[in-house]
């Protein structure tokens, strides 16, 4: 469902310094990178990953399917516009500071096409033992040591806490089907609840922990949508921050009350997750409940 | 970047957007002349240009009804101090007649995805309070925009009728394209006025550009004059401009984003997420820290030897715990090497200074090397986020003890 095996992807700003490091990192760890595009440097070779020019050649030569974004903030609109112009299917963009106008434009044409996006700003994903898309998890050995296959999902607001859900999951036995850093903007591609529908139909997982932050409504939006159906995946969620409540003035997320009708806050989501049915966990250590 | 009033309404202007037009004064003294340059008029108001909303609640407006009056209140305003903010610049118009009050707005949806127009007959200070009845929302794509007709439509649900629909009508498309094309987080009018020859009119407008656009939004800022950073609570301490400092003074990695706190456990603290969790696992566990801080991206050693001694610099503080996420791209042995500088450059001795230093991860082996020499022992991966921050708080309070 997510990124298998056989999926080719394509990393787009493949020349890039972070670029680079990220494509020695995931071959090393099985993902079948088949090609790179940086306009203008089609032609050269990055860890023996050929470089086009454009989507076009590189979908018409290597098959690519799948593309990780990793261009400059004003260049993402056009690069994923041209992905979705040659047919990619799965999108991880894991540029930052893109203007929130361009991100709604090249989701809107994301979903006409039929297009999976995860991002922006994120470090990416990974199905342990198999795949992994993006810096998560950083060198290979880091990768080993702190994902292992197994049943539970991780969705993560925040890339860093991708990673030490996972390791600590592994460090007490409990390995992962997938995990995703679903990106830290105010806009992303695909958020908790449309995640959690997803995995409810993959039969390789069996639970879903789920870290949240202050701001946006995305943690609500999940508890609306448990309310009105139920999952069957057993759902964890750990928030943090919940300081940021107390602290009259600094703003996490700017979108306007107005729009959110006041929601946002810790102590709002956890009230809206725990009348869903969700376990919050007071102390991160307790995310293991139930698992 | 939230712009002052009188540059958002200039702003606003090309786009069809009609507002009142006033005059800036930089001093009290400018309000006689200023008011005889405009329209003659026996009311004005007077309006404080500070960066943000709830002015009136904030008395930063003030009606007047002679020039002797205008000149008092013009002085009380410039004396003001508003969240912090001084007041360098007060807007001076005729005070407008009017029938009835709007709100209108673009903001974004984050759920849909999607910005959205939002139109309330509760406009001036109780918008927030208007109940679901007396709004409209709808959501538009960028690229299509909102069509005057969807204007009318939401007018309509609002039972609204004949010149006062068509008007709000094309309000709200143009609003909408204001919104797309300056890059806007938030984008109001309130209040917008029916005057009693039935015309829209903006008296205030409210106007937020996001600033990961505001490179390309340079030609149209570039023409507003000075523009004011809006401040986010309170004014900076002295230690939180220091540490912007120093992590301005290197692109690569983030050691910074420090809020001062007034405890006496100081923390070097990251990724964002792991430093929201380790802060709240320090405050449940009975700890008082010192401030709050952001690290991750792989940051220098000098930034994080420059951080570390400024947070050790506060006074009181005694101890510093180094606690982050299972770091993905952050070289632990970086990371180390800076904290071990900064106590030392700090004065302090690392293993009486660090009460728990904790970075699995990337170099790991090599950071745990390095603070052994320093005498103190790494903890690693097995030691969670929530227990490390206990150990934290235990040992700071024993060597106190």
């Amino acid at each position: 469902m997510w990124l298998d095996p056989e999926d080719r992807i394509l990393v787009q700003g493949i020349t890039g310094r972070e670029a680079r490091g990220m494509v020695e990192d995931s071959l090393a760890y099985g993902s079948r990178i088949v090609s790179g595009v940086t306009p203008g440097k089609g032609g050269q070779e990055v860890q023996g990953v050929p470089v086009f020019n454009t989507v076009r050649d590189a979908v018409e030569q290597t098959g690519a399917t799948v593309s990780v974004i990793s261009v400059p903030a004003p260049a993402v609109l056009d690069a994923g516009l041209e992905a979705l112009a040659h047919g990619i299917k799965l999108m991880l963009i894991m540029s930052e500071r893109i203007p929130r106008m361009d991100t709604c434009r090249l989701l809107i044409a994301a979903r006409a096409a039929g297009c999976t996006v995860v991002g922006p700003n994120t470090l990416g994903l990974i199905r342990p033992g198999v795949a992994k898309l993006g810096t998560i998890g950083g060198r290979v050995d880091n990768v080993t040591q702190s994902f292992s296959p197994g049943r539970v999902a991780v969705l993560s607001r925040s890339g860093g806490m991708t990673t030490e859900i996972a390791s600590f999951l592994t460090s007490r036995g409990i390995g992962q089907s997938i995990a995703i850093g679903v990106g830290g903007d105010a806009l992303i591609g695909s958020h908790f609840t449309e995640l959690i529908v997803s995995l409810e139909d993959d039969p390789s997982t069996d639970a879903v922990v789920i870290y949240g932050e202050p701001g946006g409504v995305a943690e609500e939006q999940l508890a609306d949508r448990l309310k009105a159906r139920p999952s069957r995946l057993r759902i964890n969620a750990f928030l943090s921050g919940h300081f940021v409540d107390d602290m009259e003035g600094v703003r996490f997320g700017h979108a306007a009350v107005i729009v959110e009708k006041g929601r946002g806050s810790v102590r709002g989501k956890t009230e809206a997750l725990r009348a869903a049915g969700v376990f919050v966990a007071d102390r991160f250590d307790d995310i293991l409940e139930g698992l | 970047m939230r712009l002052l009033e009188h540059q958002a309404k200039k702003l606003l202007e090309p786009f069809g957007l009609p507002f009142t037009h006033g005059v800036v004064i930089r001093e009290a003294g400018a309000v006689v002349s200023a008011i005889a340059s405009l329209t003659p008029s026996s009311a004005w108001v007077l309006k404080a240009q500070v960066p943000f909303g709830g002015r009136g609640k904030a008395g930063a407006i003030r009606f007047v009804t002679s020039e002797d009056e205008a000149v008092i209140q013009a002085r009380e305003l410039f004396a003001l101090r508003i969240r912090d903010t001084a007041v360098h610049a007060v807007s001076i118009e005729p005070r407008m007649a009017f029938s009835r009050e709007f709100y209108v707005g673009v903001a974004w949806d984050t759920a849909a995805r999607l910005p959205v127009a939002i139109l309330s007959l509760a406009g001036g200070v109780d918008v927030e309070a208007s109940s679901e009845h007396q709004v409209v929302r709808r959501t538009f794509d960028p690229g299509h925009g909102l069509s005057p007709y969807e204007g009318r439509e939401m007018a309509e649900m609002l039972h609204l009728t004949g010149k006062t629909l068509t008007a709000l009508g094309t309000m709200l498309h143009r609003l909408a394209a204001a919104f797309v094309e300056v890059d806007a987080l938030t984008l109001e009018i309130n209040p917008l006025i029916e005057t009693d020859n039935g015309a829209l009119l903006g008296l205030d407008a409210h106007l937020e550009i996001e600033d990961d656009a505001l490179a390309r939004q340079q030609d149209r800022l570039g023409a507003l004059g000075e523009l004011v950073a809006s401040p986010t609570g309170r004014e900076p301490t002295p230690l939180e401009l220091e540490a912007q400092r120093i992590d301005a003074m290197d692109h690569r990695g983030v050691a910074g984003r420090v809020v001062e706190f007034d405890g006496d456990l100081a923390l070097l603290i990251g990724g964002g997420g792991a430093s929201l969790t380790v802060f709240d696992a320090v405050r449940r566990h009975g700890g008082r820290p010192a401030n709050y801080c952001e690290v991750g991206g792989n940051p220098t050693e000098e930034k994080v030897a420059a951080l570390t001694a400024l947070l050790l610099s506060k006074p009181g503080v005694v101890h510093l715990a180094v606690i982050m996420n299972v770091v993905n791209n952050t070289r632990a042995d970086v990371m180390a090497r800076g904290v071990v500088d900064g106590v030392r450059q700090a004065g302090r001795e690392p293993a009486e200074t660090i009460t728990v230093f904790r970075i699995p991860g990337s170099w790991e082996p090599e950071a745990s090397a390095i603070m052994a020499e320093a005498g103190v022992h790494a903890l690693g991966r097995d030691v969670s986020l929530d227990e490390a921050a206990r150990l934290a708080v235990e040992r700071s309070g024993t060597h106190v003890a």
